[in-house]
């Protein structure tokens, strides 16, 4: 059965831990396979009951303080086997200090001084950070590039360095990127080059090539990823923009525009020779 | 008294800003070391032990810690405080072996199981949760309960990421047919 491969696949695609082609390749099996898609829900549902439910077990309490009070006394050996050891010199009223380990209770006291503020803070801010698990990384990638497209439309956020010279920019990228981006001009086929910047997706920083068609702006979206085979071009559209996404050479590509879909798939196919 | 915390102070003087680092960056996870060190021992004294054990390690090795994630590098030490209890005392439950046969149910009854998952107390999943091998159960804990990414998973178990996704994979269809068992149990015991 074809689903075998993709039941593994899905957990990966469930857990939002896959790569943006292998994330759309699985969506698209979702589409046709009713199996994988119940499976799916399935898993949401199981995933469902595990964050509504009462699972997760919190230190009962007097844990806290018999771990502070373990770690004071290591402490506290520790600072009297130092003190020992450097033949440092007390006044005779620290005697008392330096002859025994300190009393765990004086140093828990301590501990528990500092502890408390950091703790209560810890605690409010672990309170109000909500638990976003509920989209997959596939969509977000998606999500993030095309938001991130719109946002470099708004007044002066297009370009970092604008040249349509492509030896400008792609020495820009140097020391700000841990890869060299492939840069292109196409102005005599009718998609000049007009900049570049740096940009930040898929939690990583990434180059992003601007180009012109018309009145349209195309954003090229540029990041290397590790395991490399090489992706045909795939189309994915959303919220009323045009994307490409292939993988060439060890770097993921992605064309965003409000491009009609003929004209960006001709401005990817010369990217691409 | 405020003479007493004066002295202890000057005397903690040469680890206070290692301690102030541990308070901050380890102590806030507590609940996750006791979280993973209970499910993985399955009873709460042992877990107490084990997390109180790890936290001294792990104030030990404090100057191992070269920043990243405070909570997987604690959670690590957790996990292996754990583990070495376990081969200590209970080495049955490490050999565990887990049937491969998946026995997922006919495809024709799945609108009934995705009620019965839809409606499943929490009781009955921590029972299912914890007859899960351990390996699979941690895989579980760190990924549903912790929201850790299979990255972190991976270096916590010290497994290929591969295969915190099989583990996944296996542990959660493992948790279903368990699930679907219990519910048949109630049910008998319903009627009796």
């Amino acid at each position: 059965m074809v689903c075998d491969d993709n039941a593994r696949w899905l957990h990966g695609y469930l857990d939002g831990e896959l790569d943006l082609v292998r994330s759309l390749e699985i969506e698209e099996h979702l589409k046709t396979c009713p199996e994988c898609s119940q499976e799916l829900r399935r898993h949401q549902t199981l995933r469902k009951a595990f964050r509504s439910s009462a699972l997760y077990e919190r230190a009962p309490r007097g844990l806290e303080a018999r771990i502070r009070a373990s770690l004071a006394n290591e402490a506290g050996g520790v600072e009297a086997a130092t003190a020992d050891a450097g033949g440092e010199v007390r006044p005779p009223t620290d005697a008392k200090v330096v002859s025994m380990p300190i009393s765990p209770r004086r140093v828990a006291l301590n501990w528990i001084a500092i502890a408390a503020a950091v703790l209560l803070a810890a605690f409010i801010g672990w309170r109000l950070i909500p638990r976003s698990d509920n989209y997959t990384r596939g969509e977000l990638t998606a999500q993030e590039i095309v938001a991130s497209h719109i946002r470099s439309l708004q007044p002066g956020h297009l370009m970092d360095v604008q040249s349509t010279d492509q030896h400008t920019v792609k020495p820009w990228f140097n020391g700000r990127l841990d890869f060299a981006p492939n840069v292109k001009d196409f102005a005599e086929q009718g998609y000049p080059l007009v900049g570049g910047r740096l940009d930040y997706v898929t939690s990583r920083s990434v180059a992003a090539l601007v180009y012109q068609r018309r009145q349209h702006l195309i954003n090229l979206y540029e990041w290397p990823e590790e395991s490399s085979s090489d992706q045909a071009v795939r189309a994915v559209s959303l919220q009323g923009y045009n994307m490409l996404i292939w993988r060439r050479g060890g770097i993921y590509y992605c064309a965003v525009s409000d491009l009609n879909p003929s004209e960006l798939r001709e401005f990817s196919q010369m990217m691409q020779q | 008294m405020a003479e007493a915390m004066d002295t202890a102070r000057e005397a903690g003087r040469p680890d206070s800003q290692a301690g102030a680092r541990f308070e901050q960056l380890v102590m806030p996870h507590l609940d996750a070391a006791y979280n993973l060190a209970r499910w993985l021992v399955r009873n709460q004294h042992d877990a107490e032990d084990i997390v109180q054990e790890a936290y001294l390690r792990a104030f030990r090795f404090f100057g191992g810690y070269h920043g990243g994630d405070a909570r997987a590098w604690l959670l690590k030490i957790v996990r292996n405080t754990s583990y070495t209890f376990l081969e200590k005392r209970r080495p049955g439950e490490l050999a565990e072996e887990f049937d491969e046969k998946i026995h997922v149910p006919e495809r024709d009854t799945t609108d009934v199981e995705t009620a019965l998952v839809q409606s499943v107390e929490t009781r009955m999943l921590q029972d299912a949760l914890a007859e899960l091998p351990v390996n699979f159960r941690e895989a579980l804990v760190l990924r549903e309960l912790e929201g850790m990414s299979y990255k972190e998973i991976a270096e916590i178990m010290d497994v290929p990421m591969g295969t915190v996704m099989s583990s996944l994979a296996r542990g959660r269809a493992k948790l279903r047919e368990l699930l679907l068992q219990g519910r048949g149990k109630e049910g008998l015991r319903g009627l009796r």
